[in-house]
């Protein structure tokens, strides 16, 4: 489904993407983890076309991506800051991303789920983060696409948020929609993912099934074995300043 | 494109500043008009303005909009659209309610005061050309400056340069390497440094046409000399149309490297 060959990215003097190679399979989640700073937003950047790699190429169902638009058409994506036009309010939000691309099937579904009908009057500017964050996922989930790429998708929500969420997730998993997904909340990545990418400093530092990853660090959730590893490349960086 | 056009103008018609700049040519047009009684000294009067104020407005308004849209451009880039039909909607969205503002502004009151029944139509016209010329010209120079830089001190920085330096600093030099070579023949040398301001571009357009040989100045006259009122003013648009072309391609071209 999505591929990516020796992808490089630097911003300034800061190397951010030091040569990704990844392969998403279709149909299952796979999801990218990693401290802060590794990377994670912009290979999914990269991945839209709104950061330009300096090197490396991007592969959509087998074609590269590198100057086109069209493939985007086929990708629901998820945003990290919900950041929208202030002065609009939720329903012309709606109206001009659905102008764009067409009718939002599953939209009234989804204004049920995340209880957003009081909301459509109000402008964007008056908006909780994380009522923004439920009109960031229905802007998202509205059209039916066969990849999803979500970042940091459930950041601001309240528990019943969070459960609507998950059941939408799940639900997207029985059709088949292949979905990539960062996330800090391990909980949510254990659950929902298939496949795991872990990034550090740039570069994939572990690529497999979610049990490999737990088996790779010895531990037995995937929060203490991501913590594992994060501490042990710690400890490896602190020796070589110290010597 | 014209989606994206649809959604700027909606929402800079909804804003206050278009109002404001609109109702400042409009009570400007009106004074004018009170105060001088006649159209022909009106216009003149107008010109000057327009010189001035639709440059630095245009700036301004360009360089904030711009950042302000951020949130905009970042939704937008995440939809199947193309980037150069992003960046060309807002501009053209931008200039074309500025021009609207700047039009109506000056239209309404000129033609309330008989404007349609006198001569001065034609030259009314040129001046209203002018005027949409820089409006189109000084918001993409905006674009591009603030393309340039992330940072909004510095984008605000260089417009402001930029623009004191077409519409005082250059008349200056100009000035002064006139004199500086008043011992050679300057004609072809006034002219050619003629084409490198479009406020000045705008000045010549406007004066050929109002044939007010005494506000024409030193290019205006050599421009008549040279190429004629009529040949002269189908130069200067010619000239105008390559300045407004190329800001756009400047802009453009950032655009496609930009990360966002």
């Amino acid at each position: 489904m999505l591929e990516t060959r020796d992808l490089k990215k630097r911003f300034g003097r800061l190397d951010v993407l030091k040569g990704i190679d990844i392969r998403i399979k279709s149909g299952i989640t796979t999801a990218i983890l990693g401290p802060n700073g590794s990377g994670k937003t912009t290979l999914l950047k990269s991945i839209l076309g709104q950061v330009r790699p300096k090197s490396g190429e991007i592969y959509f169902k087998g074609q590269p991506v590198s100057g086109k638009w069209e493939y985007r058409k086929e990708i629901g994506y998820l945003p990290q800051s919900s950041n929208f036009p202030e002065n609009l309010k939720v329903s012309e939000l709606i109206r001009l991303v659905e102008d764009i691309r067409g009718r939002g099937d599953r939209k009234n579904h989804l204004m049920d789920i995340f209880n957003l009908n009081p909301s459509l009057g109000k402008r964007i500017k008056n908006l909780s983060g994380g009522t923004r964050q439920k009109v960031n996922l229905l802007l998202t989930f509205m059209f039916d696409c066969p990849l999803y790429i979500l970042d940091e998708p459930a950041s601001g929500l309240d528990p019943v948020a969070m459960l609507g969420f998950r059941e939408l997730i799940l639900s997207l998993k029985e059709q088949e929609k292949t979905i990539l997904v960062t996330t800090h909340i391990m909980g949510l990545a254990e659950e929902i993912a298939d496949e795991v990418v872990f990034l550090l400093e740039g570069k994939v530092y572990f690529t497999g099934a979610l049990r490999d990853l737990l088996a790779h660090a010895g531990e037995y959730n995937l929060e203490r074995a991501i913590a594992e590893i994060m501490m042990k490349q710690h400890g490896k960086n602190s020796e070589i300043q110290l010597v | 494109m014209v989606k994206i056009l649809k959604y700027s103008l909606f929402d800079l018609f909804r804003s206050r500043w278009t109002v404001i700049y609109f109702l400042i040519f409009h009570l400007a047009s009106w004074v004018f008009l009170y105060f001088g009684n006649d159209l022909h000294k009106g216009m003149a009067s107008l010109l000057n303005m327009t010189l001035i104020l639709v440059p630095l407005v245009s700036m301004l308004f360009g360089v904030i909009h711009f950042y302000n849209s951020r949130e905009f451009i970042e939704l937008l880039l995440a939809q199947p659209v193309r980037r150069r039909d992003i960046f060309m909607g807002m501009y053209a969205g931008l200039a074309g309610s500025l021009s609207l503002g700047y039009a109506c502004g000056i239209g309404i009151p000129f033609m309330v005061y008989g404007l349609i029944l006198s001569a001065e139509i034609f030259n009314f016209f040129s001046l209203i050309v002018a005027g949409i010329f820089l409006t189109f010209i000084f918001t993409g120079f905006a674009y591009f400056i603030s393309m340039l830089f992330d940072n909004r001190l510095k984008g605000f920085g260089l417009a402001m340069l930029v623009w004191l330096f077409m519409a005082f600093i250059y008349d200056g030099l100009f000035l002064v390497s006139l004199l500086v070579f008043r011992e050679y023949p300057v004609e072809k040398l006034a002219i050619f440094l003629s084409f490198l301001n479009p406020v000045d571009l705008s000045r010549t357009l406007v004066m050929l046409k109002l044939d007010m040989s005494a506000l024409l100045g030193y290019t205006g006259a050599v421009f008549q000399k040279f190429f004629g009122t009529n040949s002269g003013m189908i130069i200067s648009i010619s000239a105008l149309t390559v300045w407004a072309v190329l800001p756009v391609l400047g802009f453009l071209g950032l655009s496609n490297k930009k990360d966002f």
